[in-house]
This record gives C-alpha cells, structure tokens and sequence, in this order.
C-alpha cells in the first residue's frame, strides 16, 4: 500500500474519533435535558371525579396545592390568575348548599381550542387540554368562549416560576391537570392534596381504573351537559 | 400690514390638525408601550372582563370600515352616479379604519410582538384566524379597488373590483359578528341573529362616518353639497338607523322569550346599572331616536342636522358596542344552573369594569391613525366628490 493511502486511512480515522468526541457530549446533554422518551397515549383519558359530599366548605387545601405546584402567586384580586378555585353553590329553592372545586374541565370538545387563532390552545390525546406558550399570542378569545371561566391571563410580570410549569406575562393558562406529574406517573397536586380524597384521579378509558369503575357505579354529572363538551372532570353529589 | 394669501390659515389649520392627530397617536403608542412594561394589570380588563374598551373602539372602526363601503357599492355595483362619485372618499374611509381598529386590536393583545405567529400559525376552525385572512384581504382589495377607479386606465375594471369588494365586506362583517356568535357559553352571545345584526349595523356606522366627513370636506373646500344629493342620502341614513334598531331589538325579544336569558336581558335592560341606561339614553334616545327625529322631523334634515345626526349615530354605536362587549361579560357565566355561586373568581357576581386612562388612550390613538390617513389622503390625492348638475338615475 502507498505512503499517500496510508496517510488519508490515517486521516479518515482521526477526523472520525475526533468528529465523534465532539458530538457525543451534545447528544448526552440533549438527551439528559429531553428526560425519558415519553410518548403521549390516546388509548388513555385522564379525568377526575369529584365528590362533593366529601368537600369541605373553607377548605382550600387543593387551592393551595395547585399554587405550591405551579409556582402561582395565590392571589385572589381581579387580575390575579387562579387555576382552580373553590366555589360554593346554594340551591335557589330548596337551599341546598354544596362546595366544590372548579378548575379546567378538560372537554373533549374543548371550545377554547376551536376558538385559538394561532393553535396555542390544543389538547393532548390523553385528554389534557393545555397552552402553548410560545405560540399565545395573549388575544383572550379562550377565556371569552370557555363556559367554565377556567382560564386566566396573566396580567403582570411573573417571577418564581417552577421550571416544570413555564408562565408567561401576556399569555393566558389554566389547570394542567398537572401534567408534568402525570407524565412521571404522579397524581395531580390537587389530588394528592385532598385530605377527604373528593378528587379522585385517572383514566376513564380503563375499565378496570377505580375512576372507571366508580363512574360506574354513582351518579355523576358534567357541568353544563348541555354544552355537550363531554367533559373529563365530573361532579357526583351535585 | 402684511397680508397672508388665502390658503395660509387653511395651510396651518392643516398642519395643526396633523400634529394633533399625530399627537393622540403617540399618546396611544406610549400607553401601549406602558401595558408591555407592566401588563395589562394597569387597565381596566381583569379575568372577568377580558375584552374591554380598547375592543369597543377597534370593532366600531372594523364594522364602520365595512359599512362605508356602502357607498361605494351602491356606485360601482349598482351604477348609481351620486354615490360613483363618492366612492374613492368611502374606499378611503374604509382603509383609514380599518387600519386604526387593527392598530387598536393588535396592540392591545397581551404579546403583540408575536403577530408574526398569528400569521405563520394558522387554526383554521377559528374565527379570529378567518379574520385575520378577511381583514388583510379586505385592505388589498380596496386599495386595488381605489386604484381601478383613480387611474384611468384601469376603469373598465372597476365594476368587477366593486363587486369583489361588495362581497368581500359582507363576509367580513358576518365573521366580525360570528366572534360572538360562536361562543356558546355566553348569555349575551352565541346568537345566529348576530352576523346579519352587524351587517346592518355597519350599514347605519359607516354612512354616518361618511356623512361627517363629507360635510367636512365639503366646509374645508368652500363646497356647498347639492340639497338634492343631501336629502337622498339622509333618507338612507334614516332606513339605516330603522334597520339597525330592528335588528338590536329582535335580538332583546329572542332573548326576553327564552326563560333561561330572561335574567341576563333584566340585567342590560333593566338592573345593570351603567348598561341599561347606556342602553336606553345612549343607545336607544341620542344614538336612533333623536337622529331619527333631526333627519326626517319637519323642517329639519338640512345639512347641520345630517350632521348632528350622523354625530350622534356614531356616540350610540360606542355606547351600544360597550353594552354588548362588556355588557355581555359583565353578566355572570350561568355554570351552575339553579343555583347561587359564589367564589374567589367572581362565580355567581357581575363583574366590575372601569376603563383606565391608558385604554382610552389606545382607542383614540386608533381613532387618531385613521384620522391621519384621511386627511394626508384627502390632502395629496382628489377625493372630492365629483357631481354633475344633474342626476340622471
């Protein structure tokens, strides 16, 4: 074999290793910032049951859960943005009162992502109905078309946010149904947090989940049925 | 003593009114520039009311933009000569507003830096995003209409622009109303009556816009407008105005028959403060009956009347607007029907609004970028009506 092949086979090589060395950390890094490869299943709908026989009046501990999680300020002014909320509701005429709490009902039909000029609202094949915050162009038509007043906008500059839970000042959001837990298998904060357990947490398309199954059995109703939105929150005891 | 050649004071006048158009237009930029800084926790928009004055402004200019090309139509689609005459003045209306209600709408979203992705990322089930592609249209066609009948050469292509643009506008109202009458939720929307209401209520704001603009060119120049030109287009006014309070109240009676809406109509009617009395004074007495009474009351309808009456329909379509846009989110979203609400986020309870400074602001400075284009327009380019002596048609 010639001197000169020698030398480019050498050649070859050296840029190869070198090449490698070079991309290797890059793609490690990527791959670390990327978490574990998830793919989203639409054989899945995350949902909730809530029980209102089990919710306390002035009871706000899910409220406050959702705020710790999220990163949101918890203020209650005009202007401050509230994923979920706890709202008490008295019967007109036999005065019947109930507690519950109220957050993004995840619809199957969501109207807020028909209305999205840009897309930024959009809903997972899991059922999360979610905002994109890169795409929210800050318009509000989501917040005018939503019959369950779920969404808020965010009115002022942000700060302390949670790094899973990016915010944005001039973007609308809503519930998450916590969805960074639920990607790493955890309930949402709400969920966890009840100690009465009236939110009960899962997949509805499972016959065999305790969601499924309870649905089932009680009697359970969505806000405003006849909207028809099919709703992944329910409420039993209403 | 030195003495000033005619035009002078009228040049000055001029330059005057630019600076003070300009003016208002930077007052609106700075307010804009304030609800960047610190969001739009300075106005008075809150998660209740989440479209507020700033929308009152920007869909009276968008639907008036639509409306005065009435006068166009009537001339190039219909052949009438008084109103051919007219239509280079009402395309130019038309574009100076909607330019200013635009300006007003994109100015007041919360990332307004970001239209470039309204542009580039398209939902097509939504409204907004349709009328994103209407309004850009509408601007494109009317200025190739303008062009069709301002250079001579391209006159036989007037006819087919006008007709674009006739049918261009009516889809464009019927997607301004179709915002509203897409939300299903909402008392005071979700109504097919809706897009046909604007339609007709564009027709009443923009012949208004144009009549006061007209009868100001008209002064400006040293013109006196024919009274057979002004008595013809008063009388349309007047059909107009008729038409658009039938509209406005067929939409209350649809509701008022429906048990469900019977509290939300109470509410703008009757109990809600500030919106029935802007409802009934503004909308109903200084905004229909008294234009109505000023163009066909005997011995009234001469040019200062037109004028006032047209005023006044312009003062009635923003009190109207602010019922039915703020109004309408004012009232309490019915989520649990049969009961009271109450909660931390307003459930169950009228929301409050009060417009801020840097609000009003912004609308003017709308107002204010469509009063610059038109009077550097009717400045530099002809836009005085050309009548003949006679009307032939």
């Amino acid at each position: 074999m010639s001197d000169i092949d020698l030398k480019r086979r050498n050649f070859f090589k050296t840029s190869l290793g070198a090449a490698a060395i070079a991309i290797a950390p890059g793609i490690l890094l990527f791959d670390t910032a990327h978490g574990k490869a998830q793919t989203v299943s639409g054989k899945v709908r995350w949902g909730m049951l809530i029980d209102t026989a089990q919710c306390r009046e002035g009871c706000n501990d899910c409220v406050t859960a959702c705020n710790r999680e999220n990163g949101l300020p918890g203020a209650t002014s005009a202007t401050a943005v509230q994923w979920i909320r706890k709202v008490d509701i008295k019967n007109t005429t036999t005065g019947r009162q109930v507690s519950l709490p109220m957050m993004c009902q995840h619809c199957e039909s969501p109207p807020c992502v028909d209305v999205c000029p840009t897309g930024a609202s959009f809903k997972r094949v899991d059922g999360i109905v979610l905002v994109d915050r890169h795409l929210c162009i800050g318009c509000r038509y989501c917040m005018m078309a939503c019959p369950y007043k779920a969404r808020s906008f965010v009115h002022e500059p942000v700060s302390d946010q949670n790094p899973d839970v990016p915010r944005g000042k001039g973007t609308v959001e809503s519930c998450t149904l916590c969805v960074h837990r639920i990607d790493n298998g955890m309930q949402p904060a709400c969920a966890e947090a009840c100690a009465n357990k009236a939110i009960l947490f899962g997949d509805l398309n499972d016959p065999d989940s305790e969601i499924a199954r309870k649905i089932r059995a009680v009697a359970s109703v969505q806000l405003r049925a006849d909207l028809g939105l099919n709703t992944g929150v329910r409420y039993q005891g209403l | 003593m030195k003495t000033h050649p005619p035009m002078y004071f009228k040049n000055r006048l001029y330059y005057v009114l630019l600076a003070g158009g300009g003016l208002v237009a930077l007052a609106g930029l700075y307010a804009v520039h304030l609800m960047e800084e610190h969001g739009h926790a300075i106005t008075g928009m809150n998660n209740q009311i989440v479209w507020g004055l700033p929308h009152v402004f920007a869909i009276f200019m968008i639907v008036a933009a639509s409306g005065v090309l009435n006068v166009a139509s009537i001339g190039s689609v219909f052949g009438k000569a008084l109103y051919k005459a007219r239509a280079p003045l009402a395309s130019l209306l038309s574009i100076a507003m909607l330019a200013g209600g635009l300006s007003v709408l994109m100015l007041d979203l919360g990332r307004p830096d970001r239209v470039i992705v309204a542009a580039t990322n398209t939902n097509l089930t939504s409204v907004f995003a349709w009328n994103v592609v209407l309004y850009s249209g509408m601007f494109a066609l009317v200025v190739l209409y303008l062009w069709t009948m301002m250079e001579r050469r391209m006159n036989p292509w007037t006819k087919p622009a006008g007709l674009a643009v006739f049918a261009w506008r009516f889809i464009l109202t019927t997607g301004t109303g179709l915002i509203f009458a897409f939300l299903t939720a909402r008392q005071a929307y979700g109504s097919a009556l809706l897009p046909p209401m604007f339609i007709v209520l564009s027709f009443a704001w923009g012949l208004a816009v144009f009549h006061i603009v007209q009868a100001t060119l008209y002064v400006w120049n040293d013109k006196i407008l024919d009274p057979v030109i002004l008595q013809r287009k008063k009388n349309l006014l007047g059909v107009f105005v008729i038409g658009s309070l039938y509209m406005v109240a067929i939409y209350h009676l649809t509701n008022l028959y429906f048990a469900q809406q019977t509290g939300f109509e109470r509410f703008i009617l009757r109990d809600g403060g500030i919106y029935p009395n802007l409802f009934w004074w503004g909308y109903v007495l200084l905004g229909n009956l008294v234009p109505l009474a000023l163009i066909y009351g005997p011995g009234l309808g001469r040019n200062r009347c037109v004028f006032a009456a047209s005023a006044l329909v312009v003062l009635g379509a923003f009190a109207l607007l602010y019922v039915f846009i703020i109004g309408g989110q004012a009232y309490p979203l019915n989520i649990f029907p049969g009961y009271e609400a109450s909660s931390s986020f307003g459930d169950g309870q009228v929301a409050s609004y009060t417009p801020s400074l840097y609000e009003f602001l912004l609308g003017f400075g709308g107002l204010a970028i469509a009063f610059i284009v038109t009077t550097v327009s009717v400045r530099v380019l002809n836009f005085m009506p050309q009548d003949k002596h006679y009307i032939t048609d």
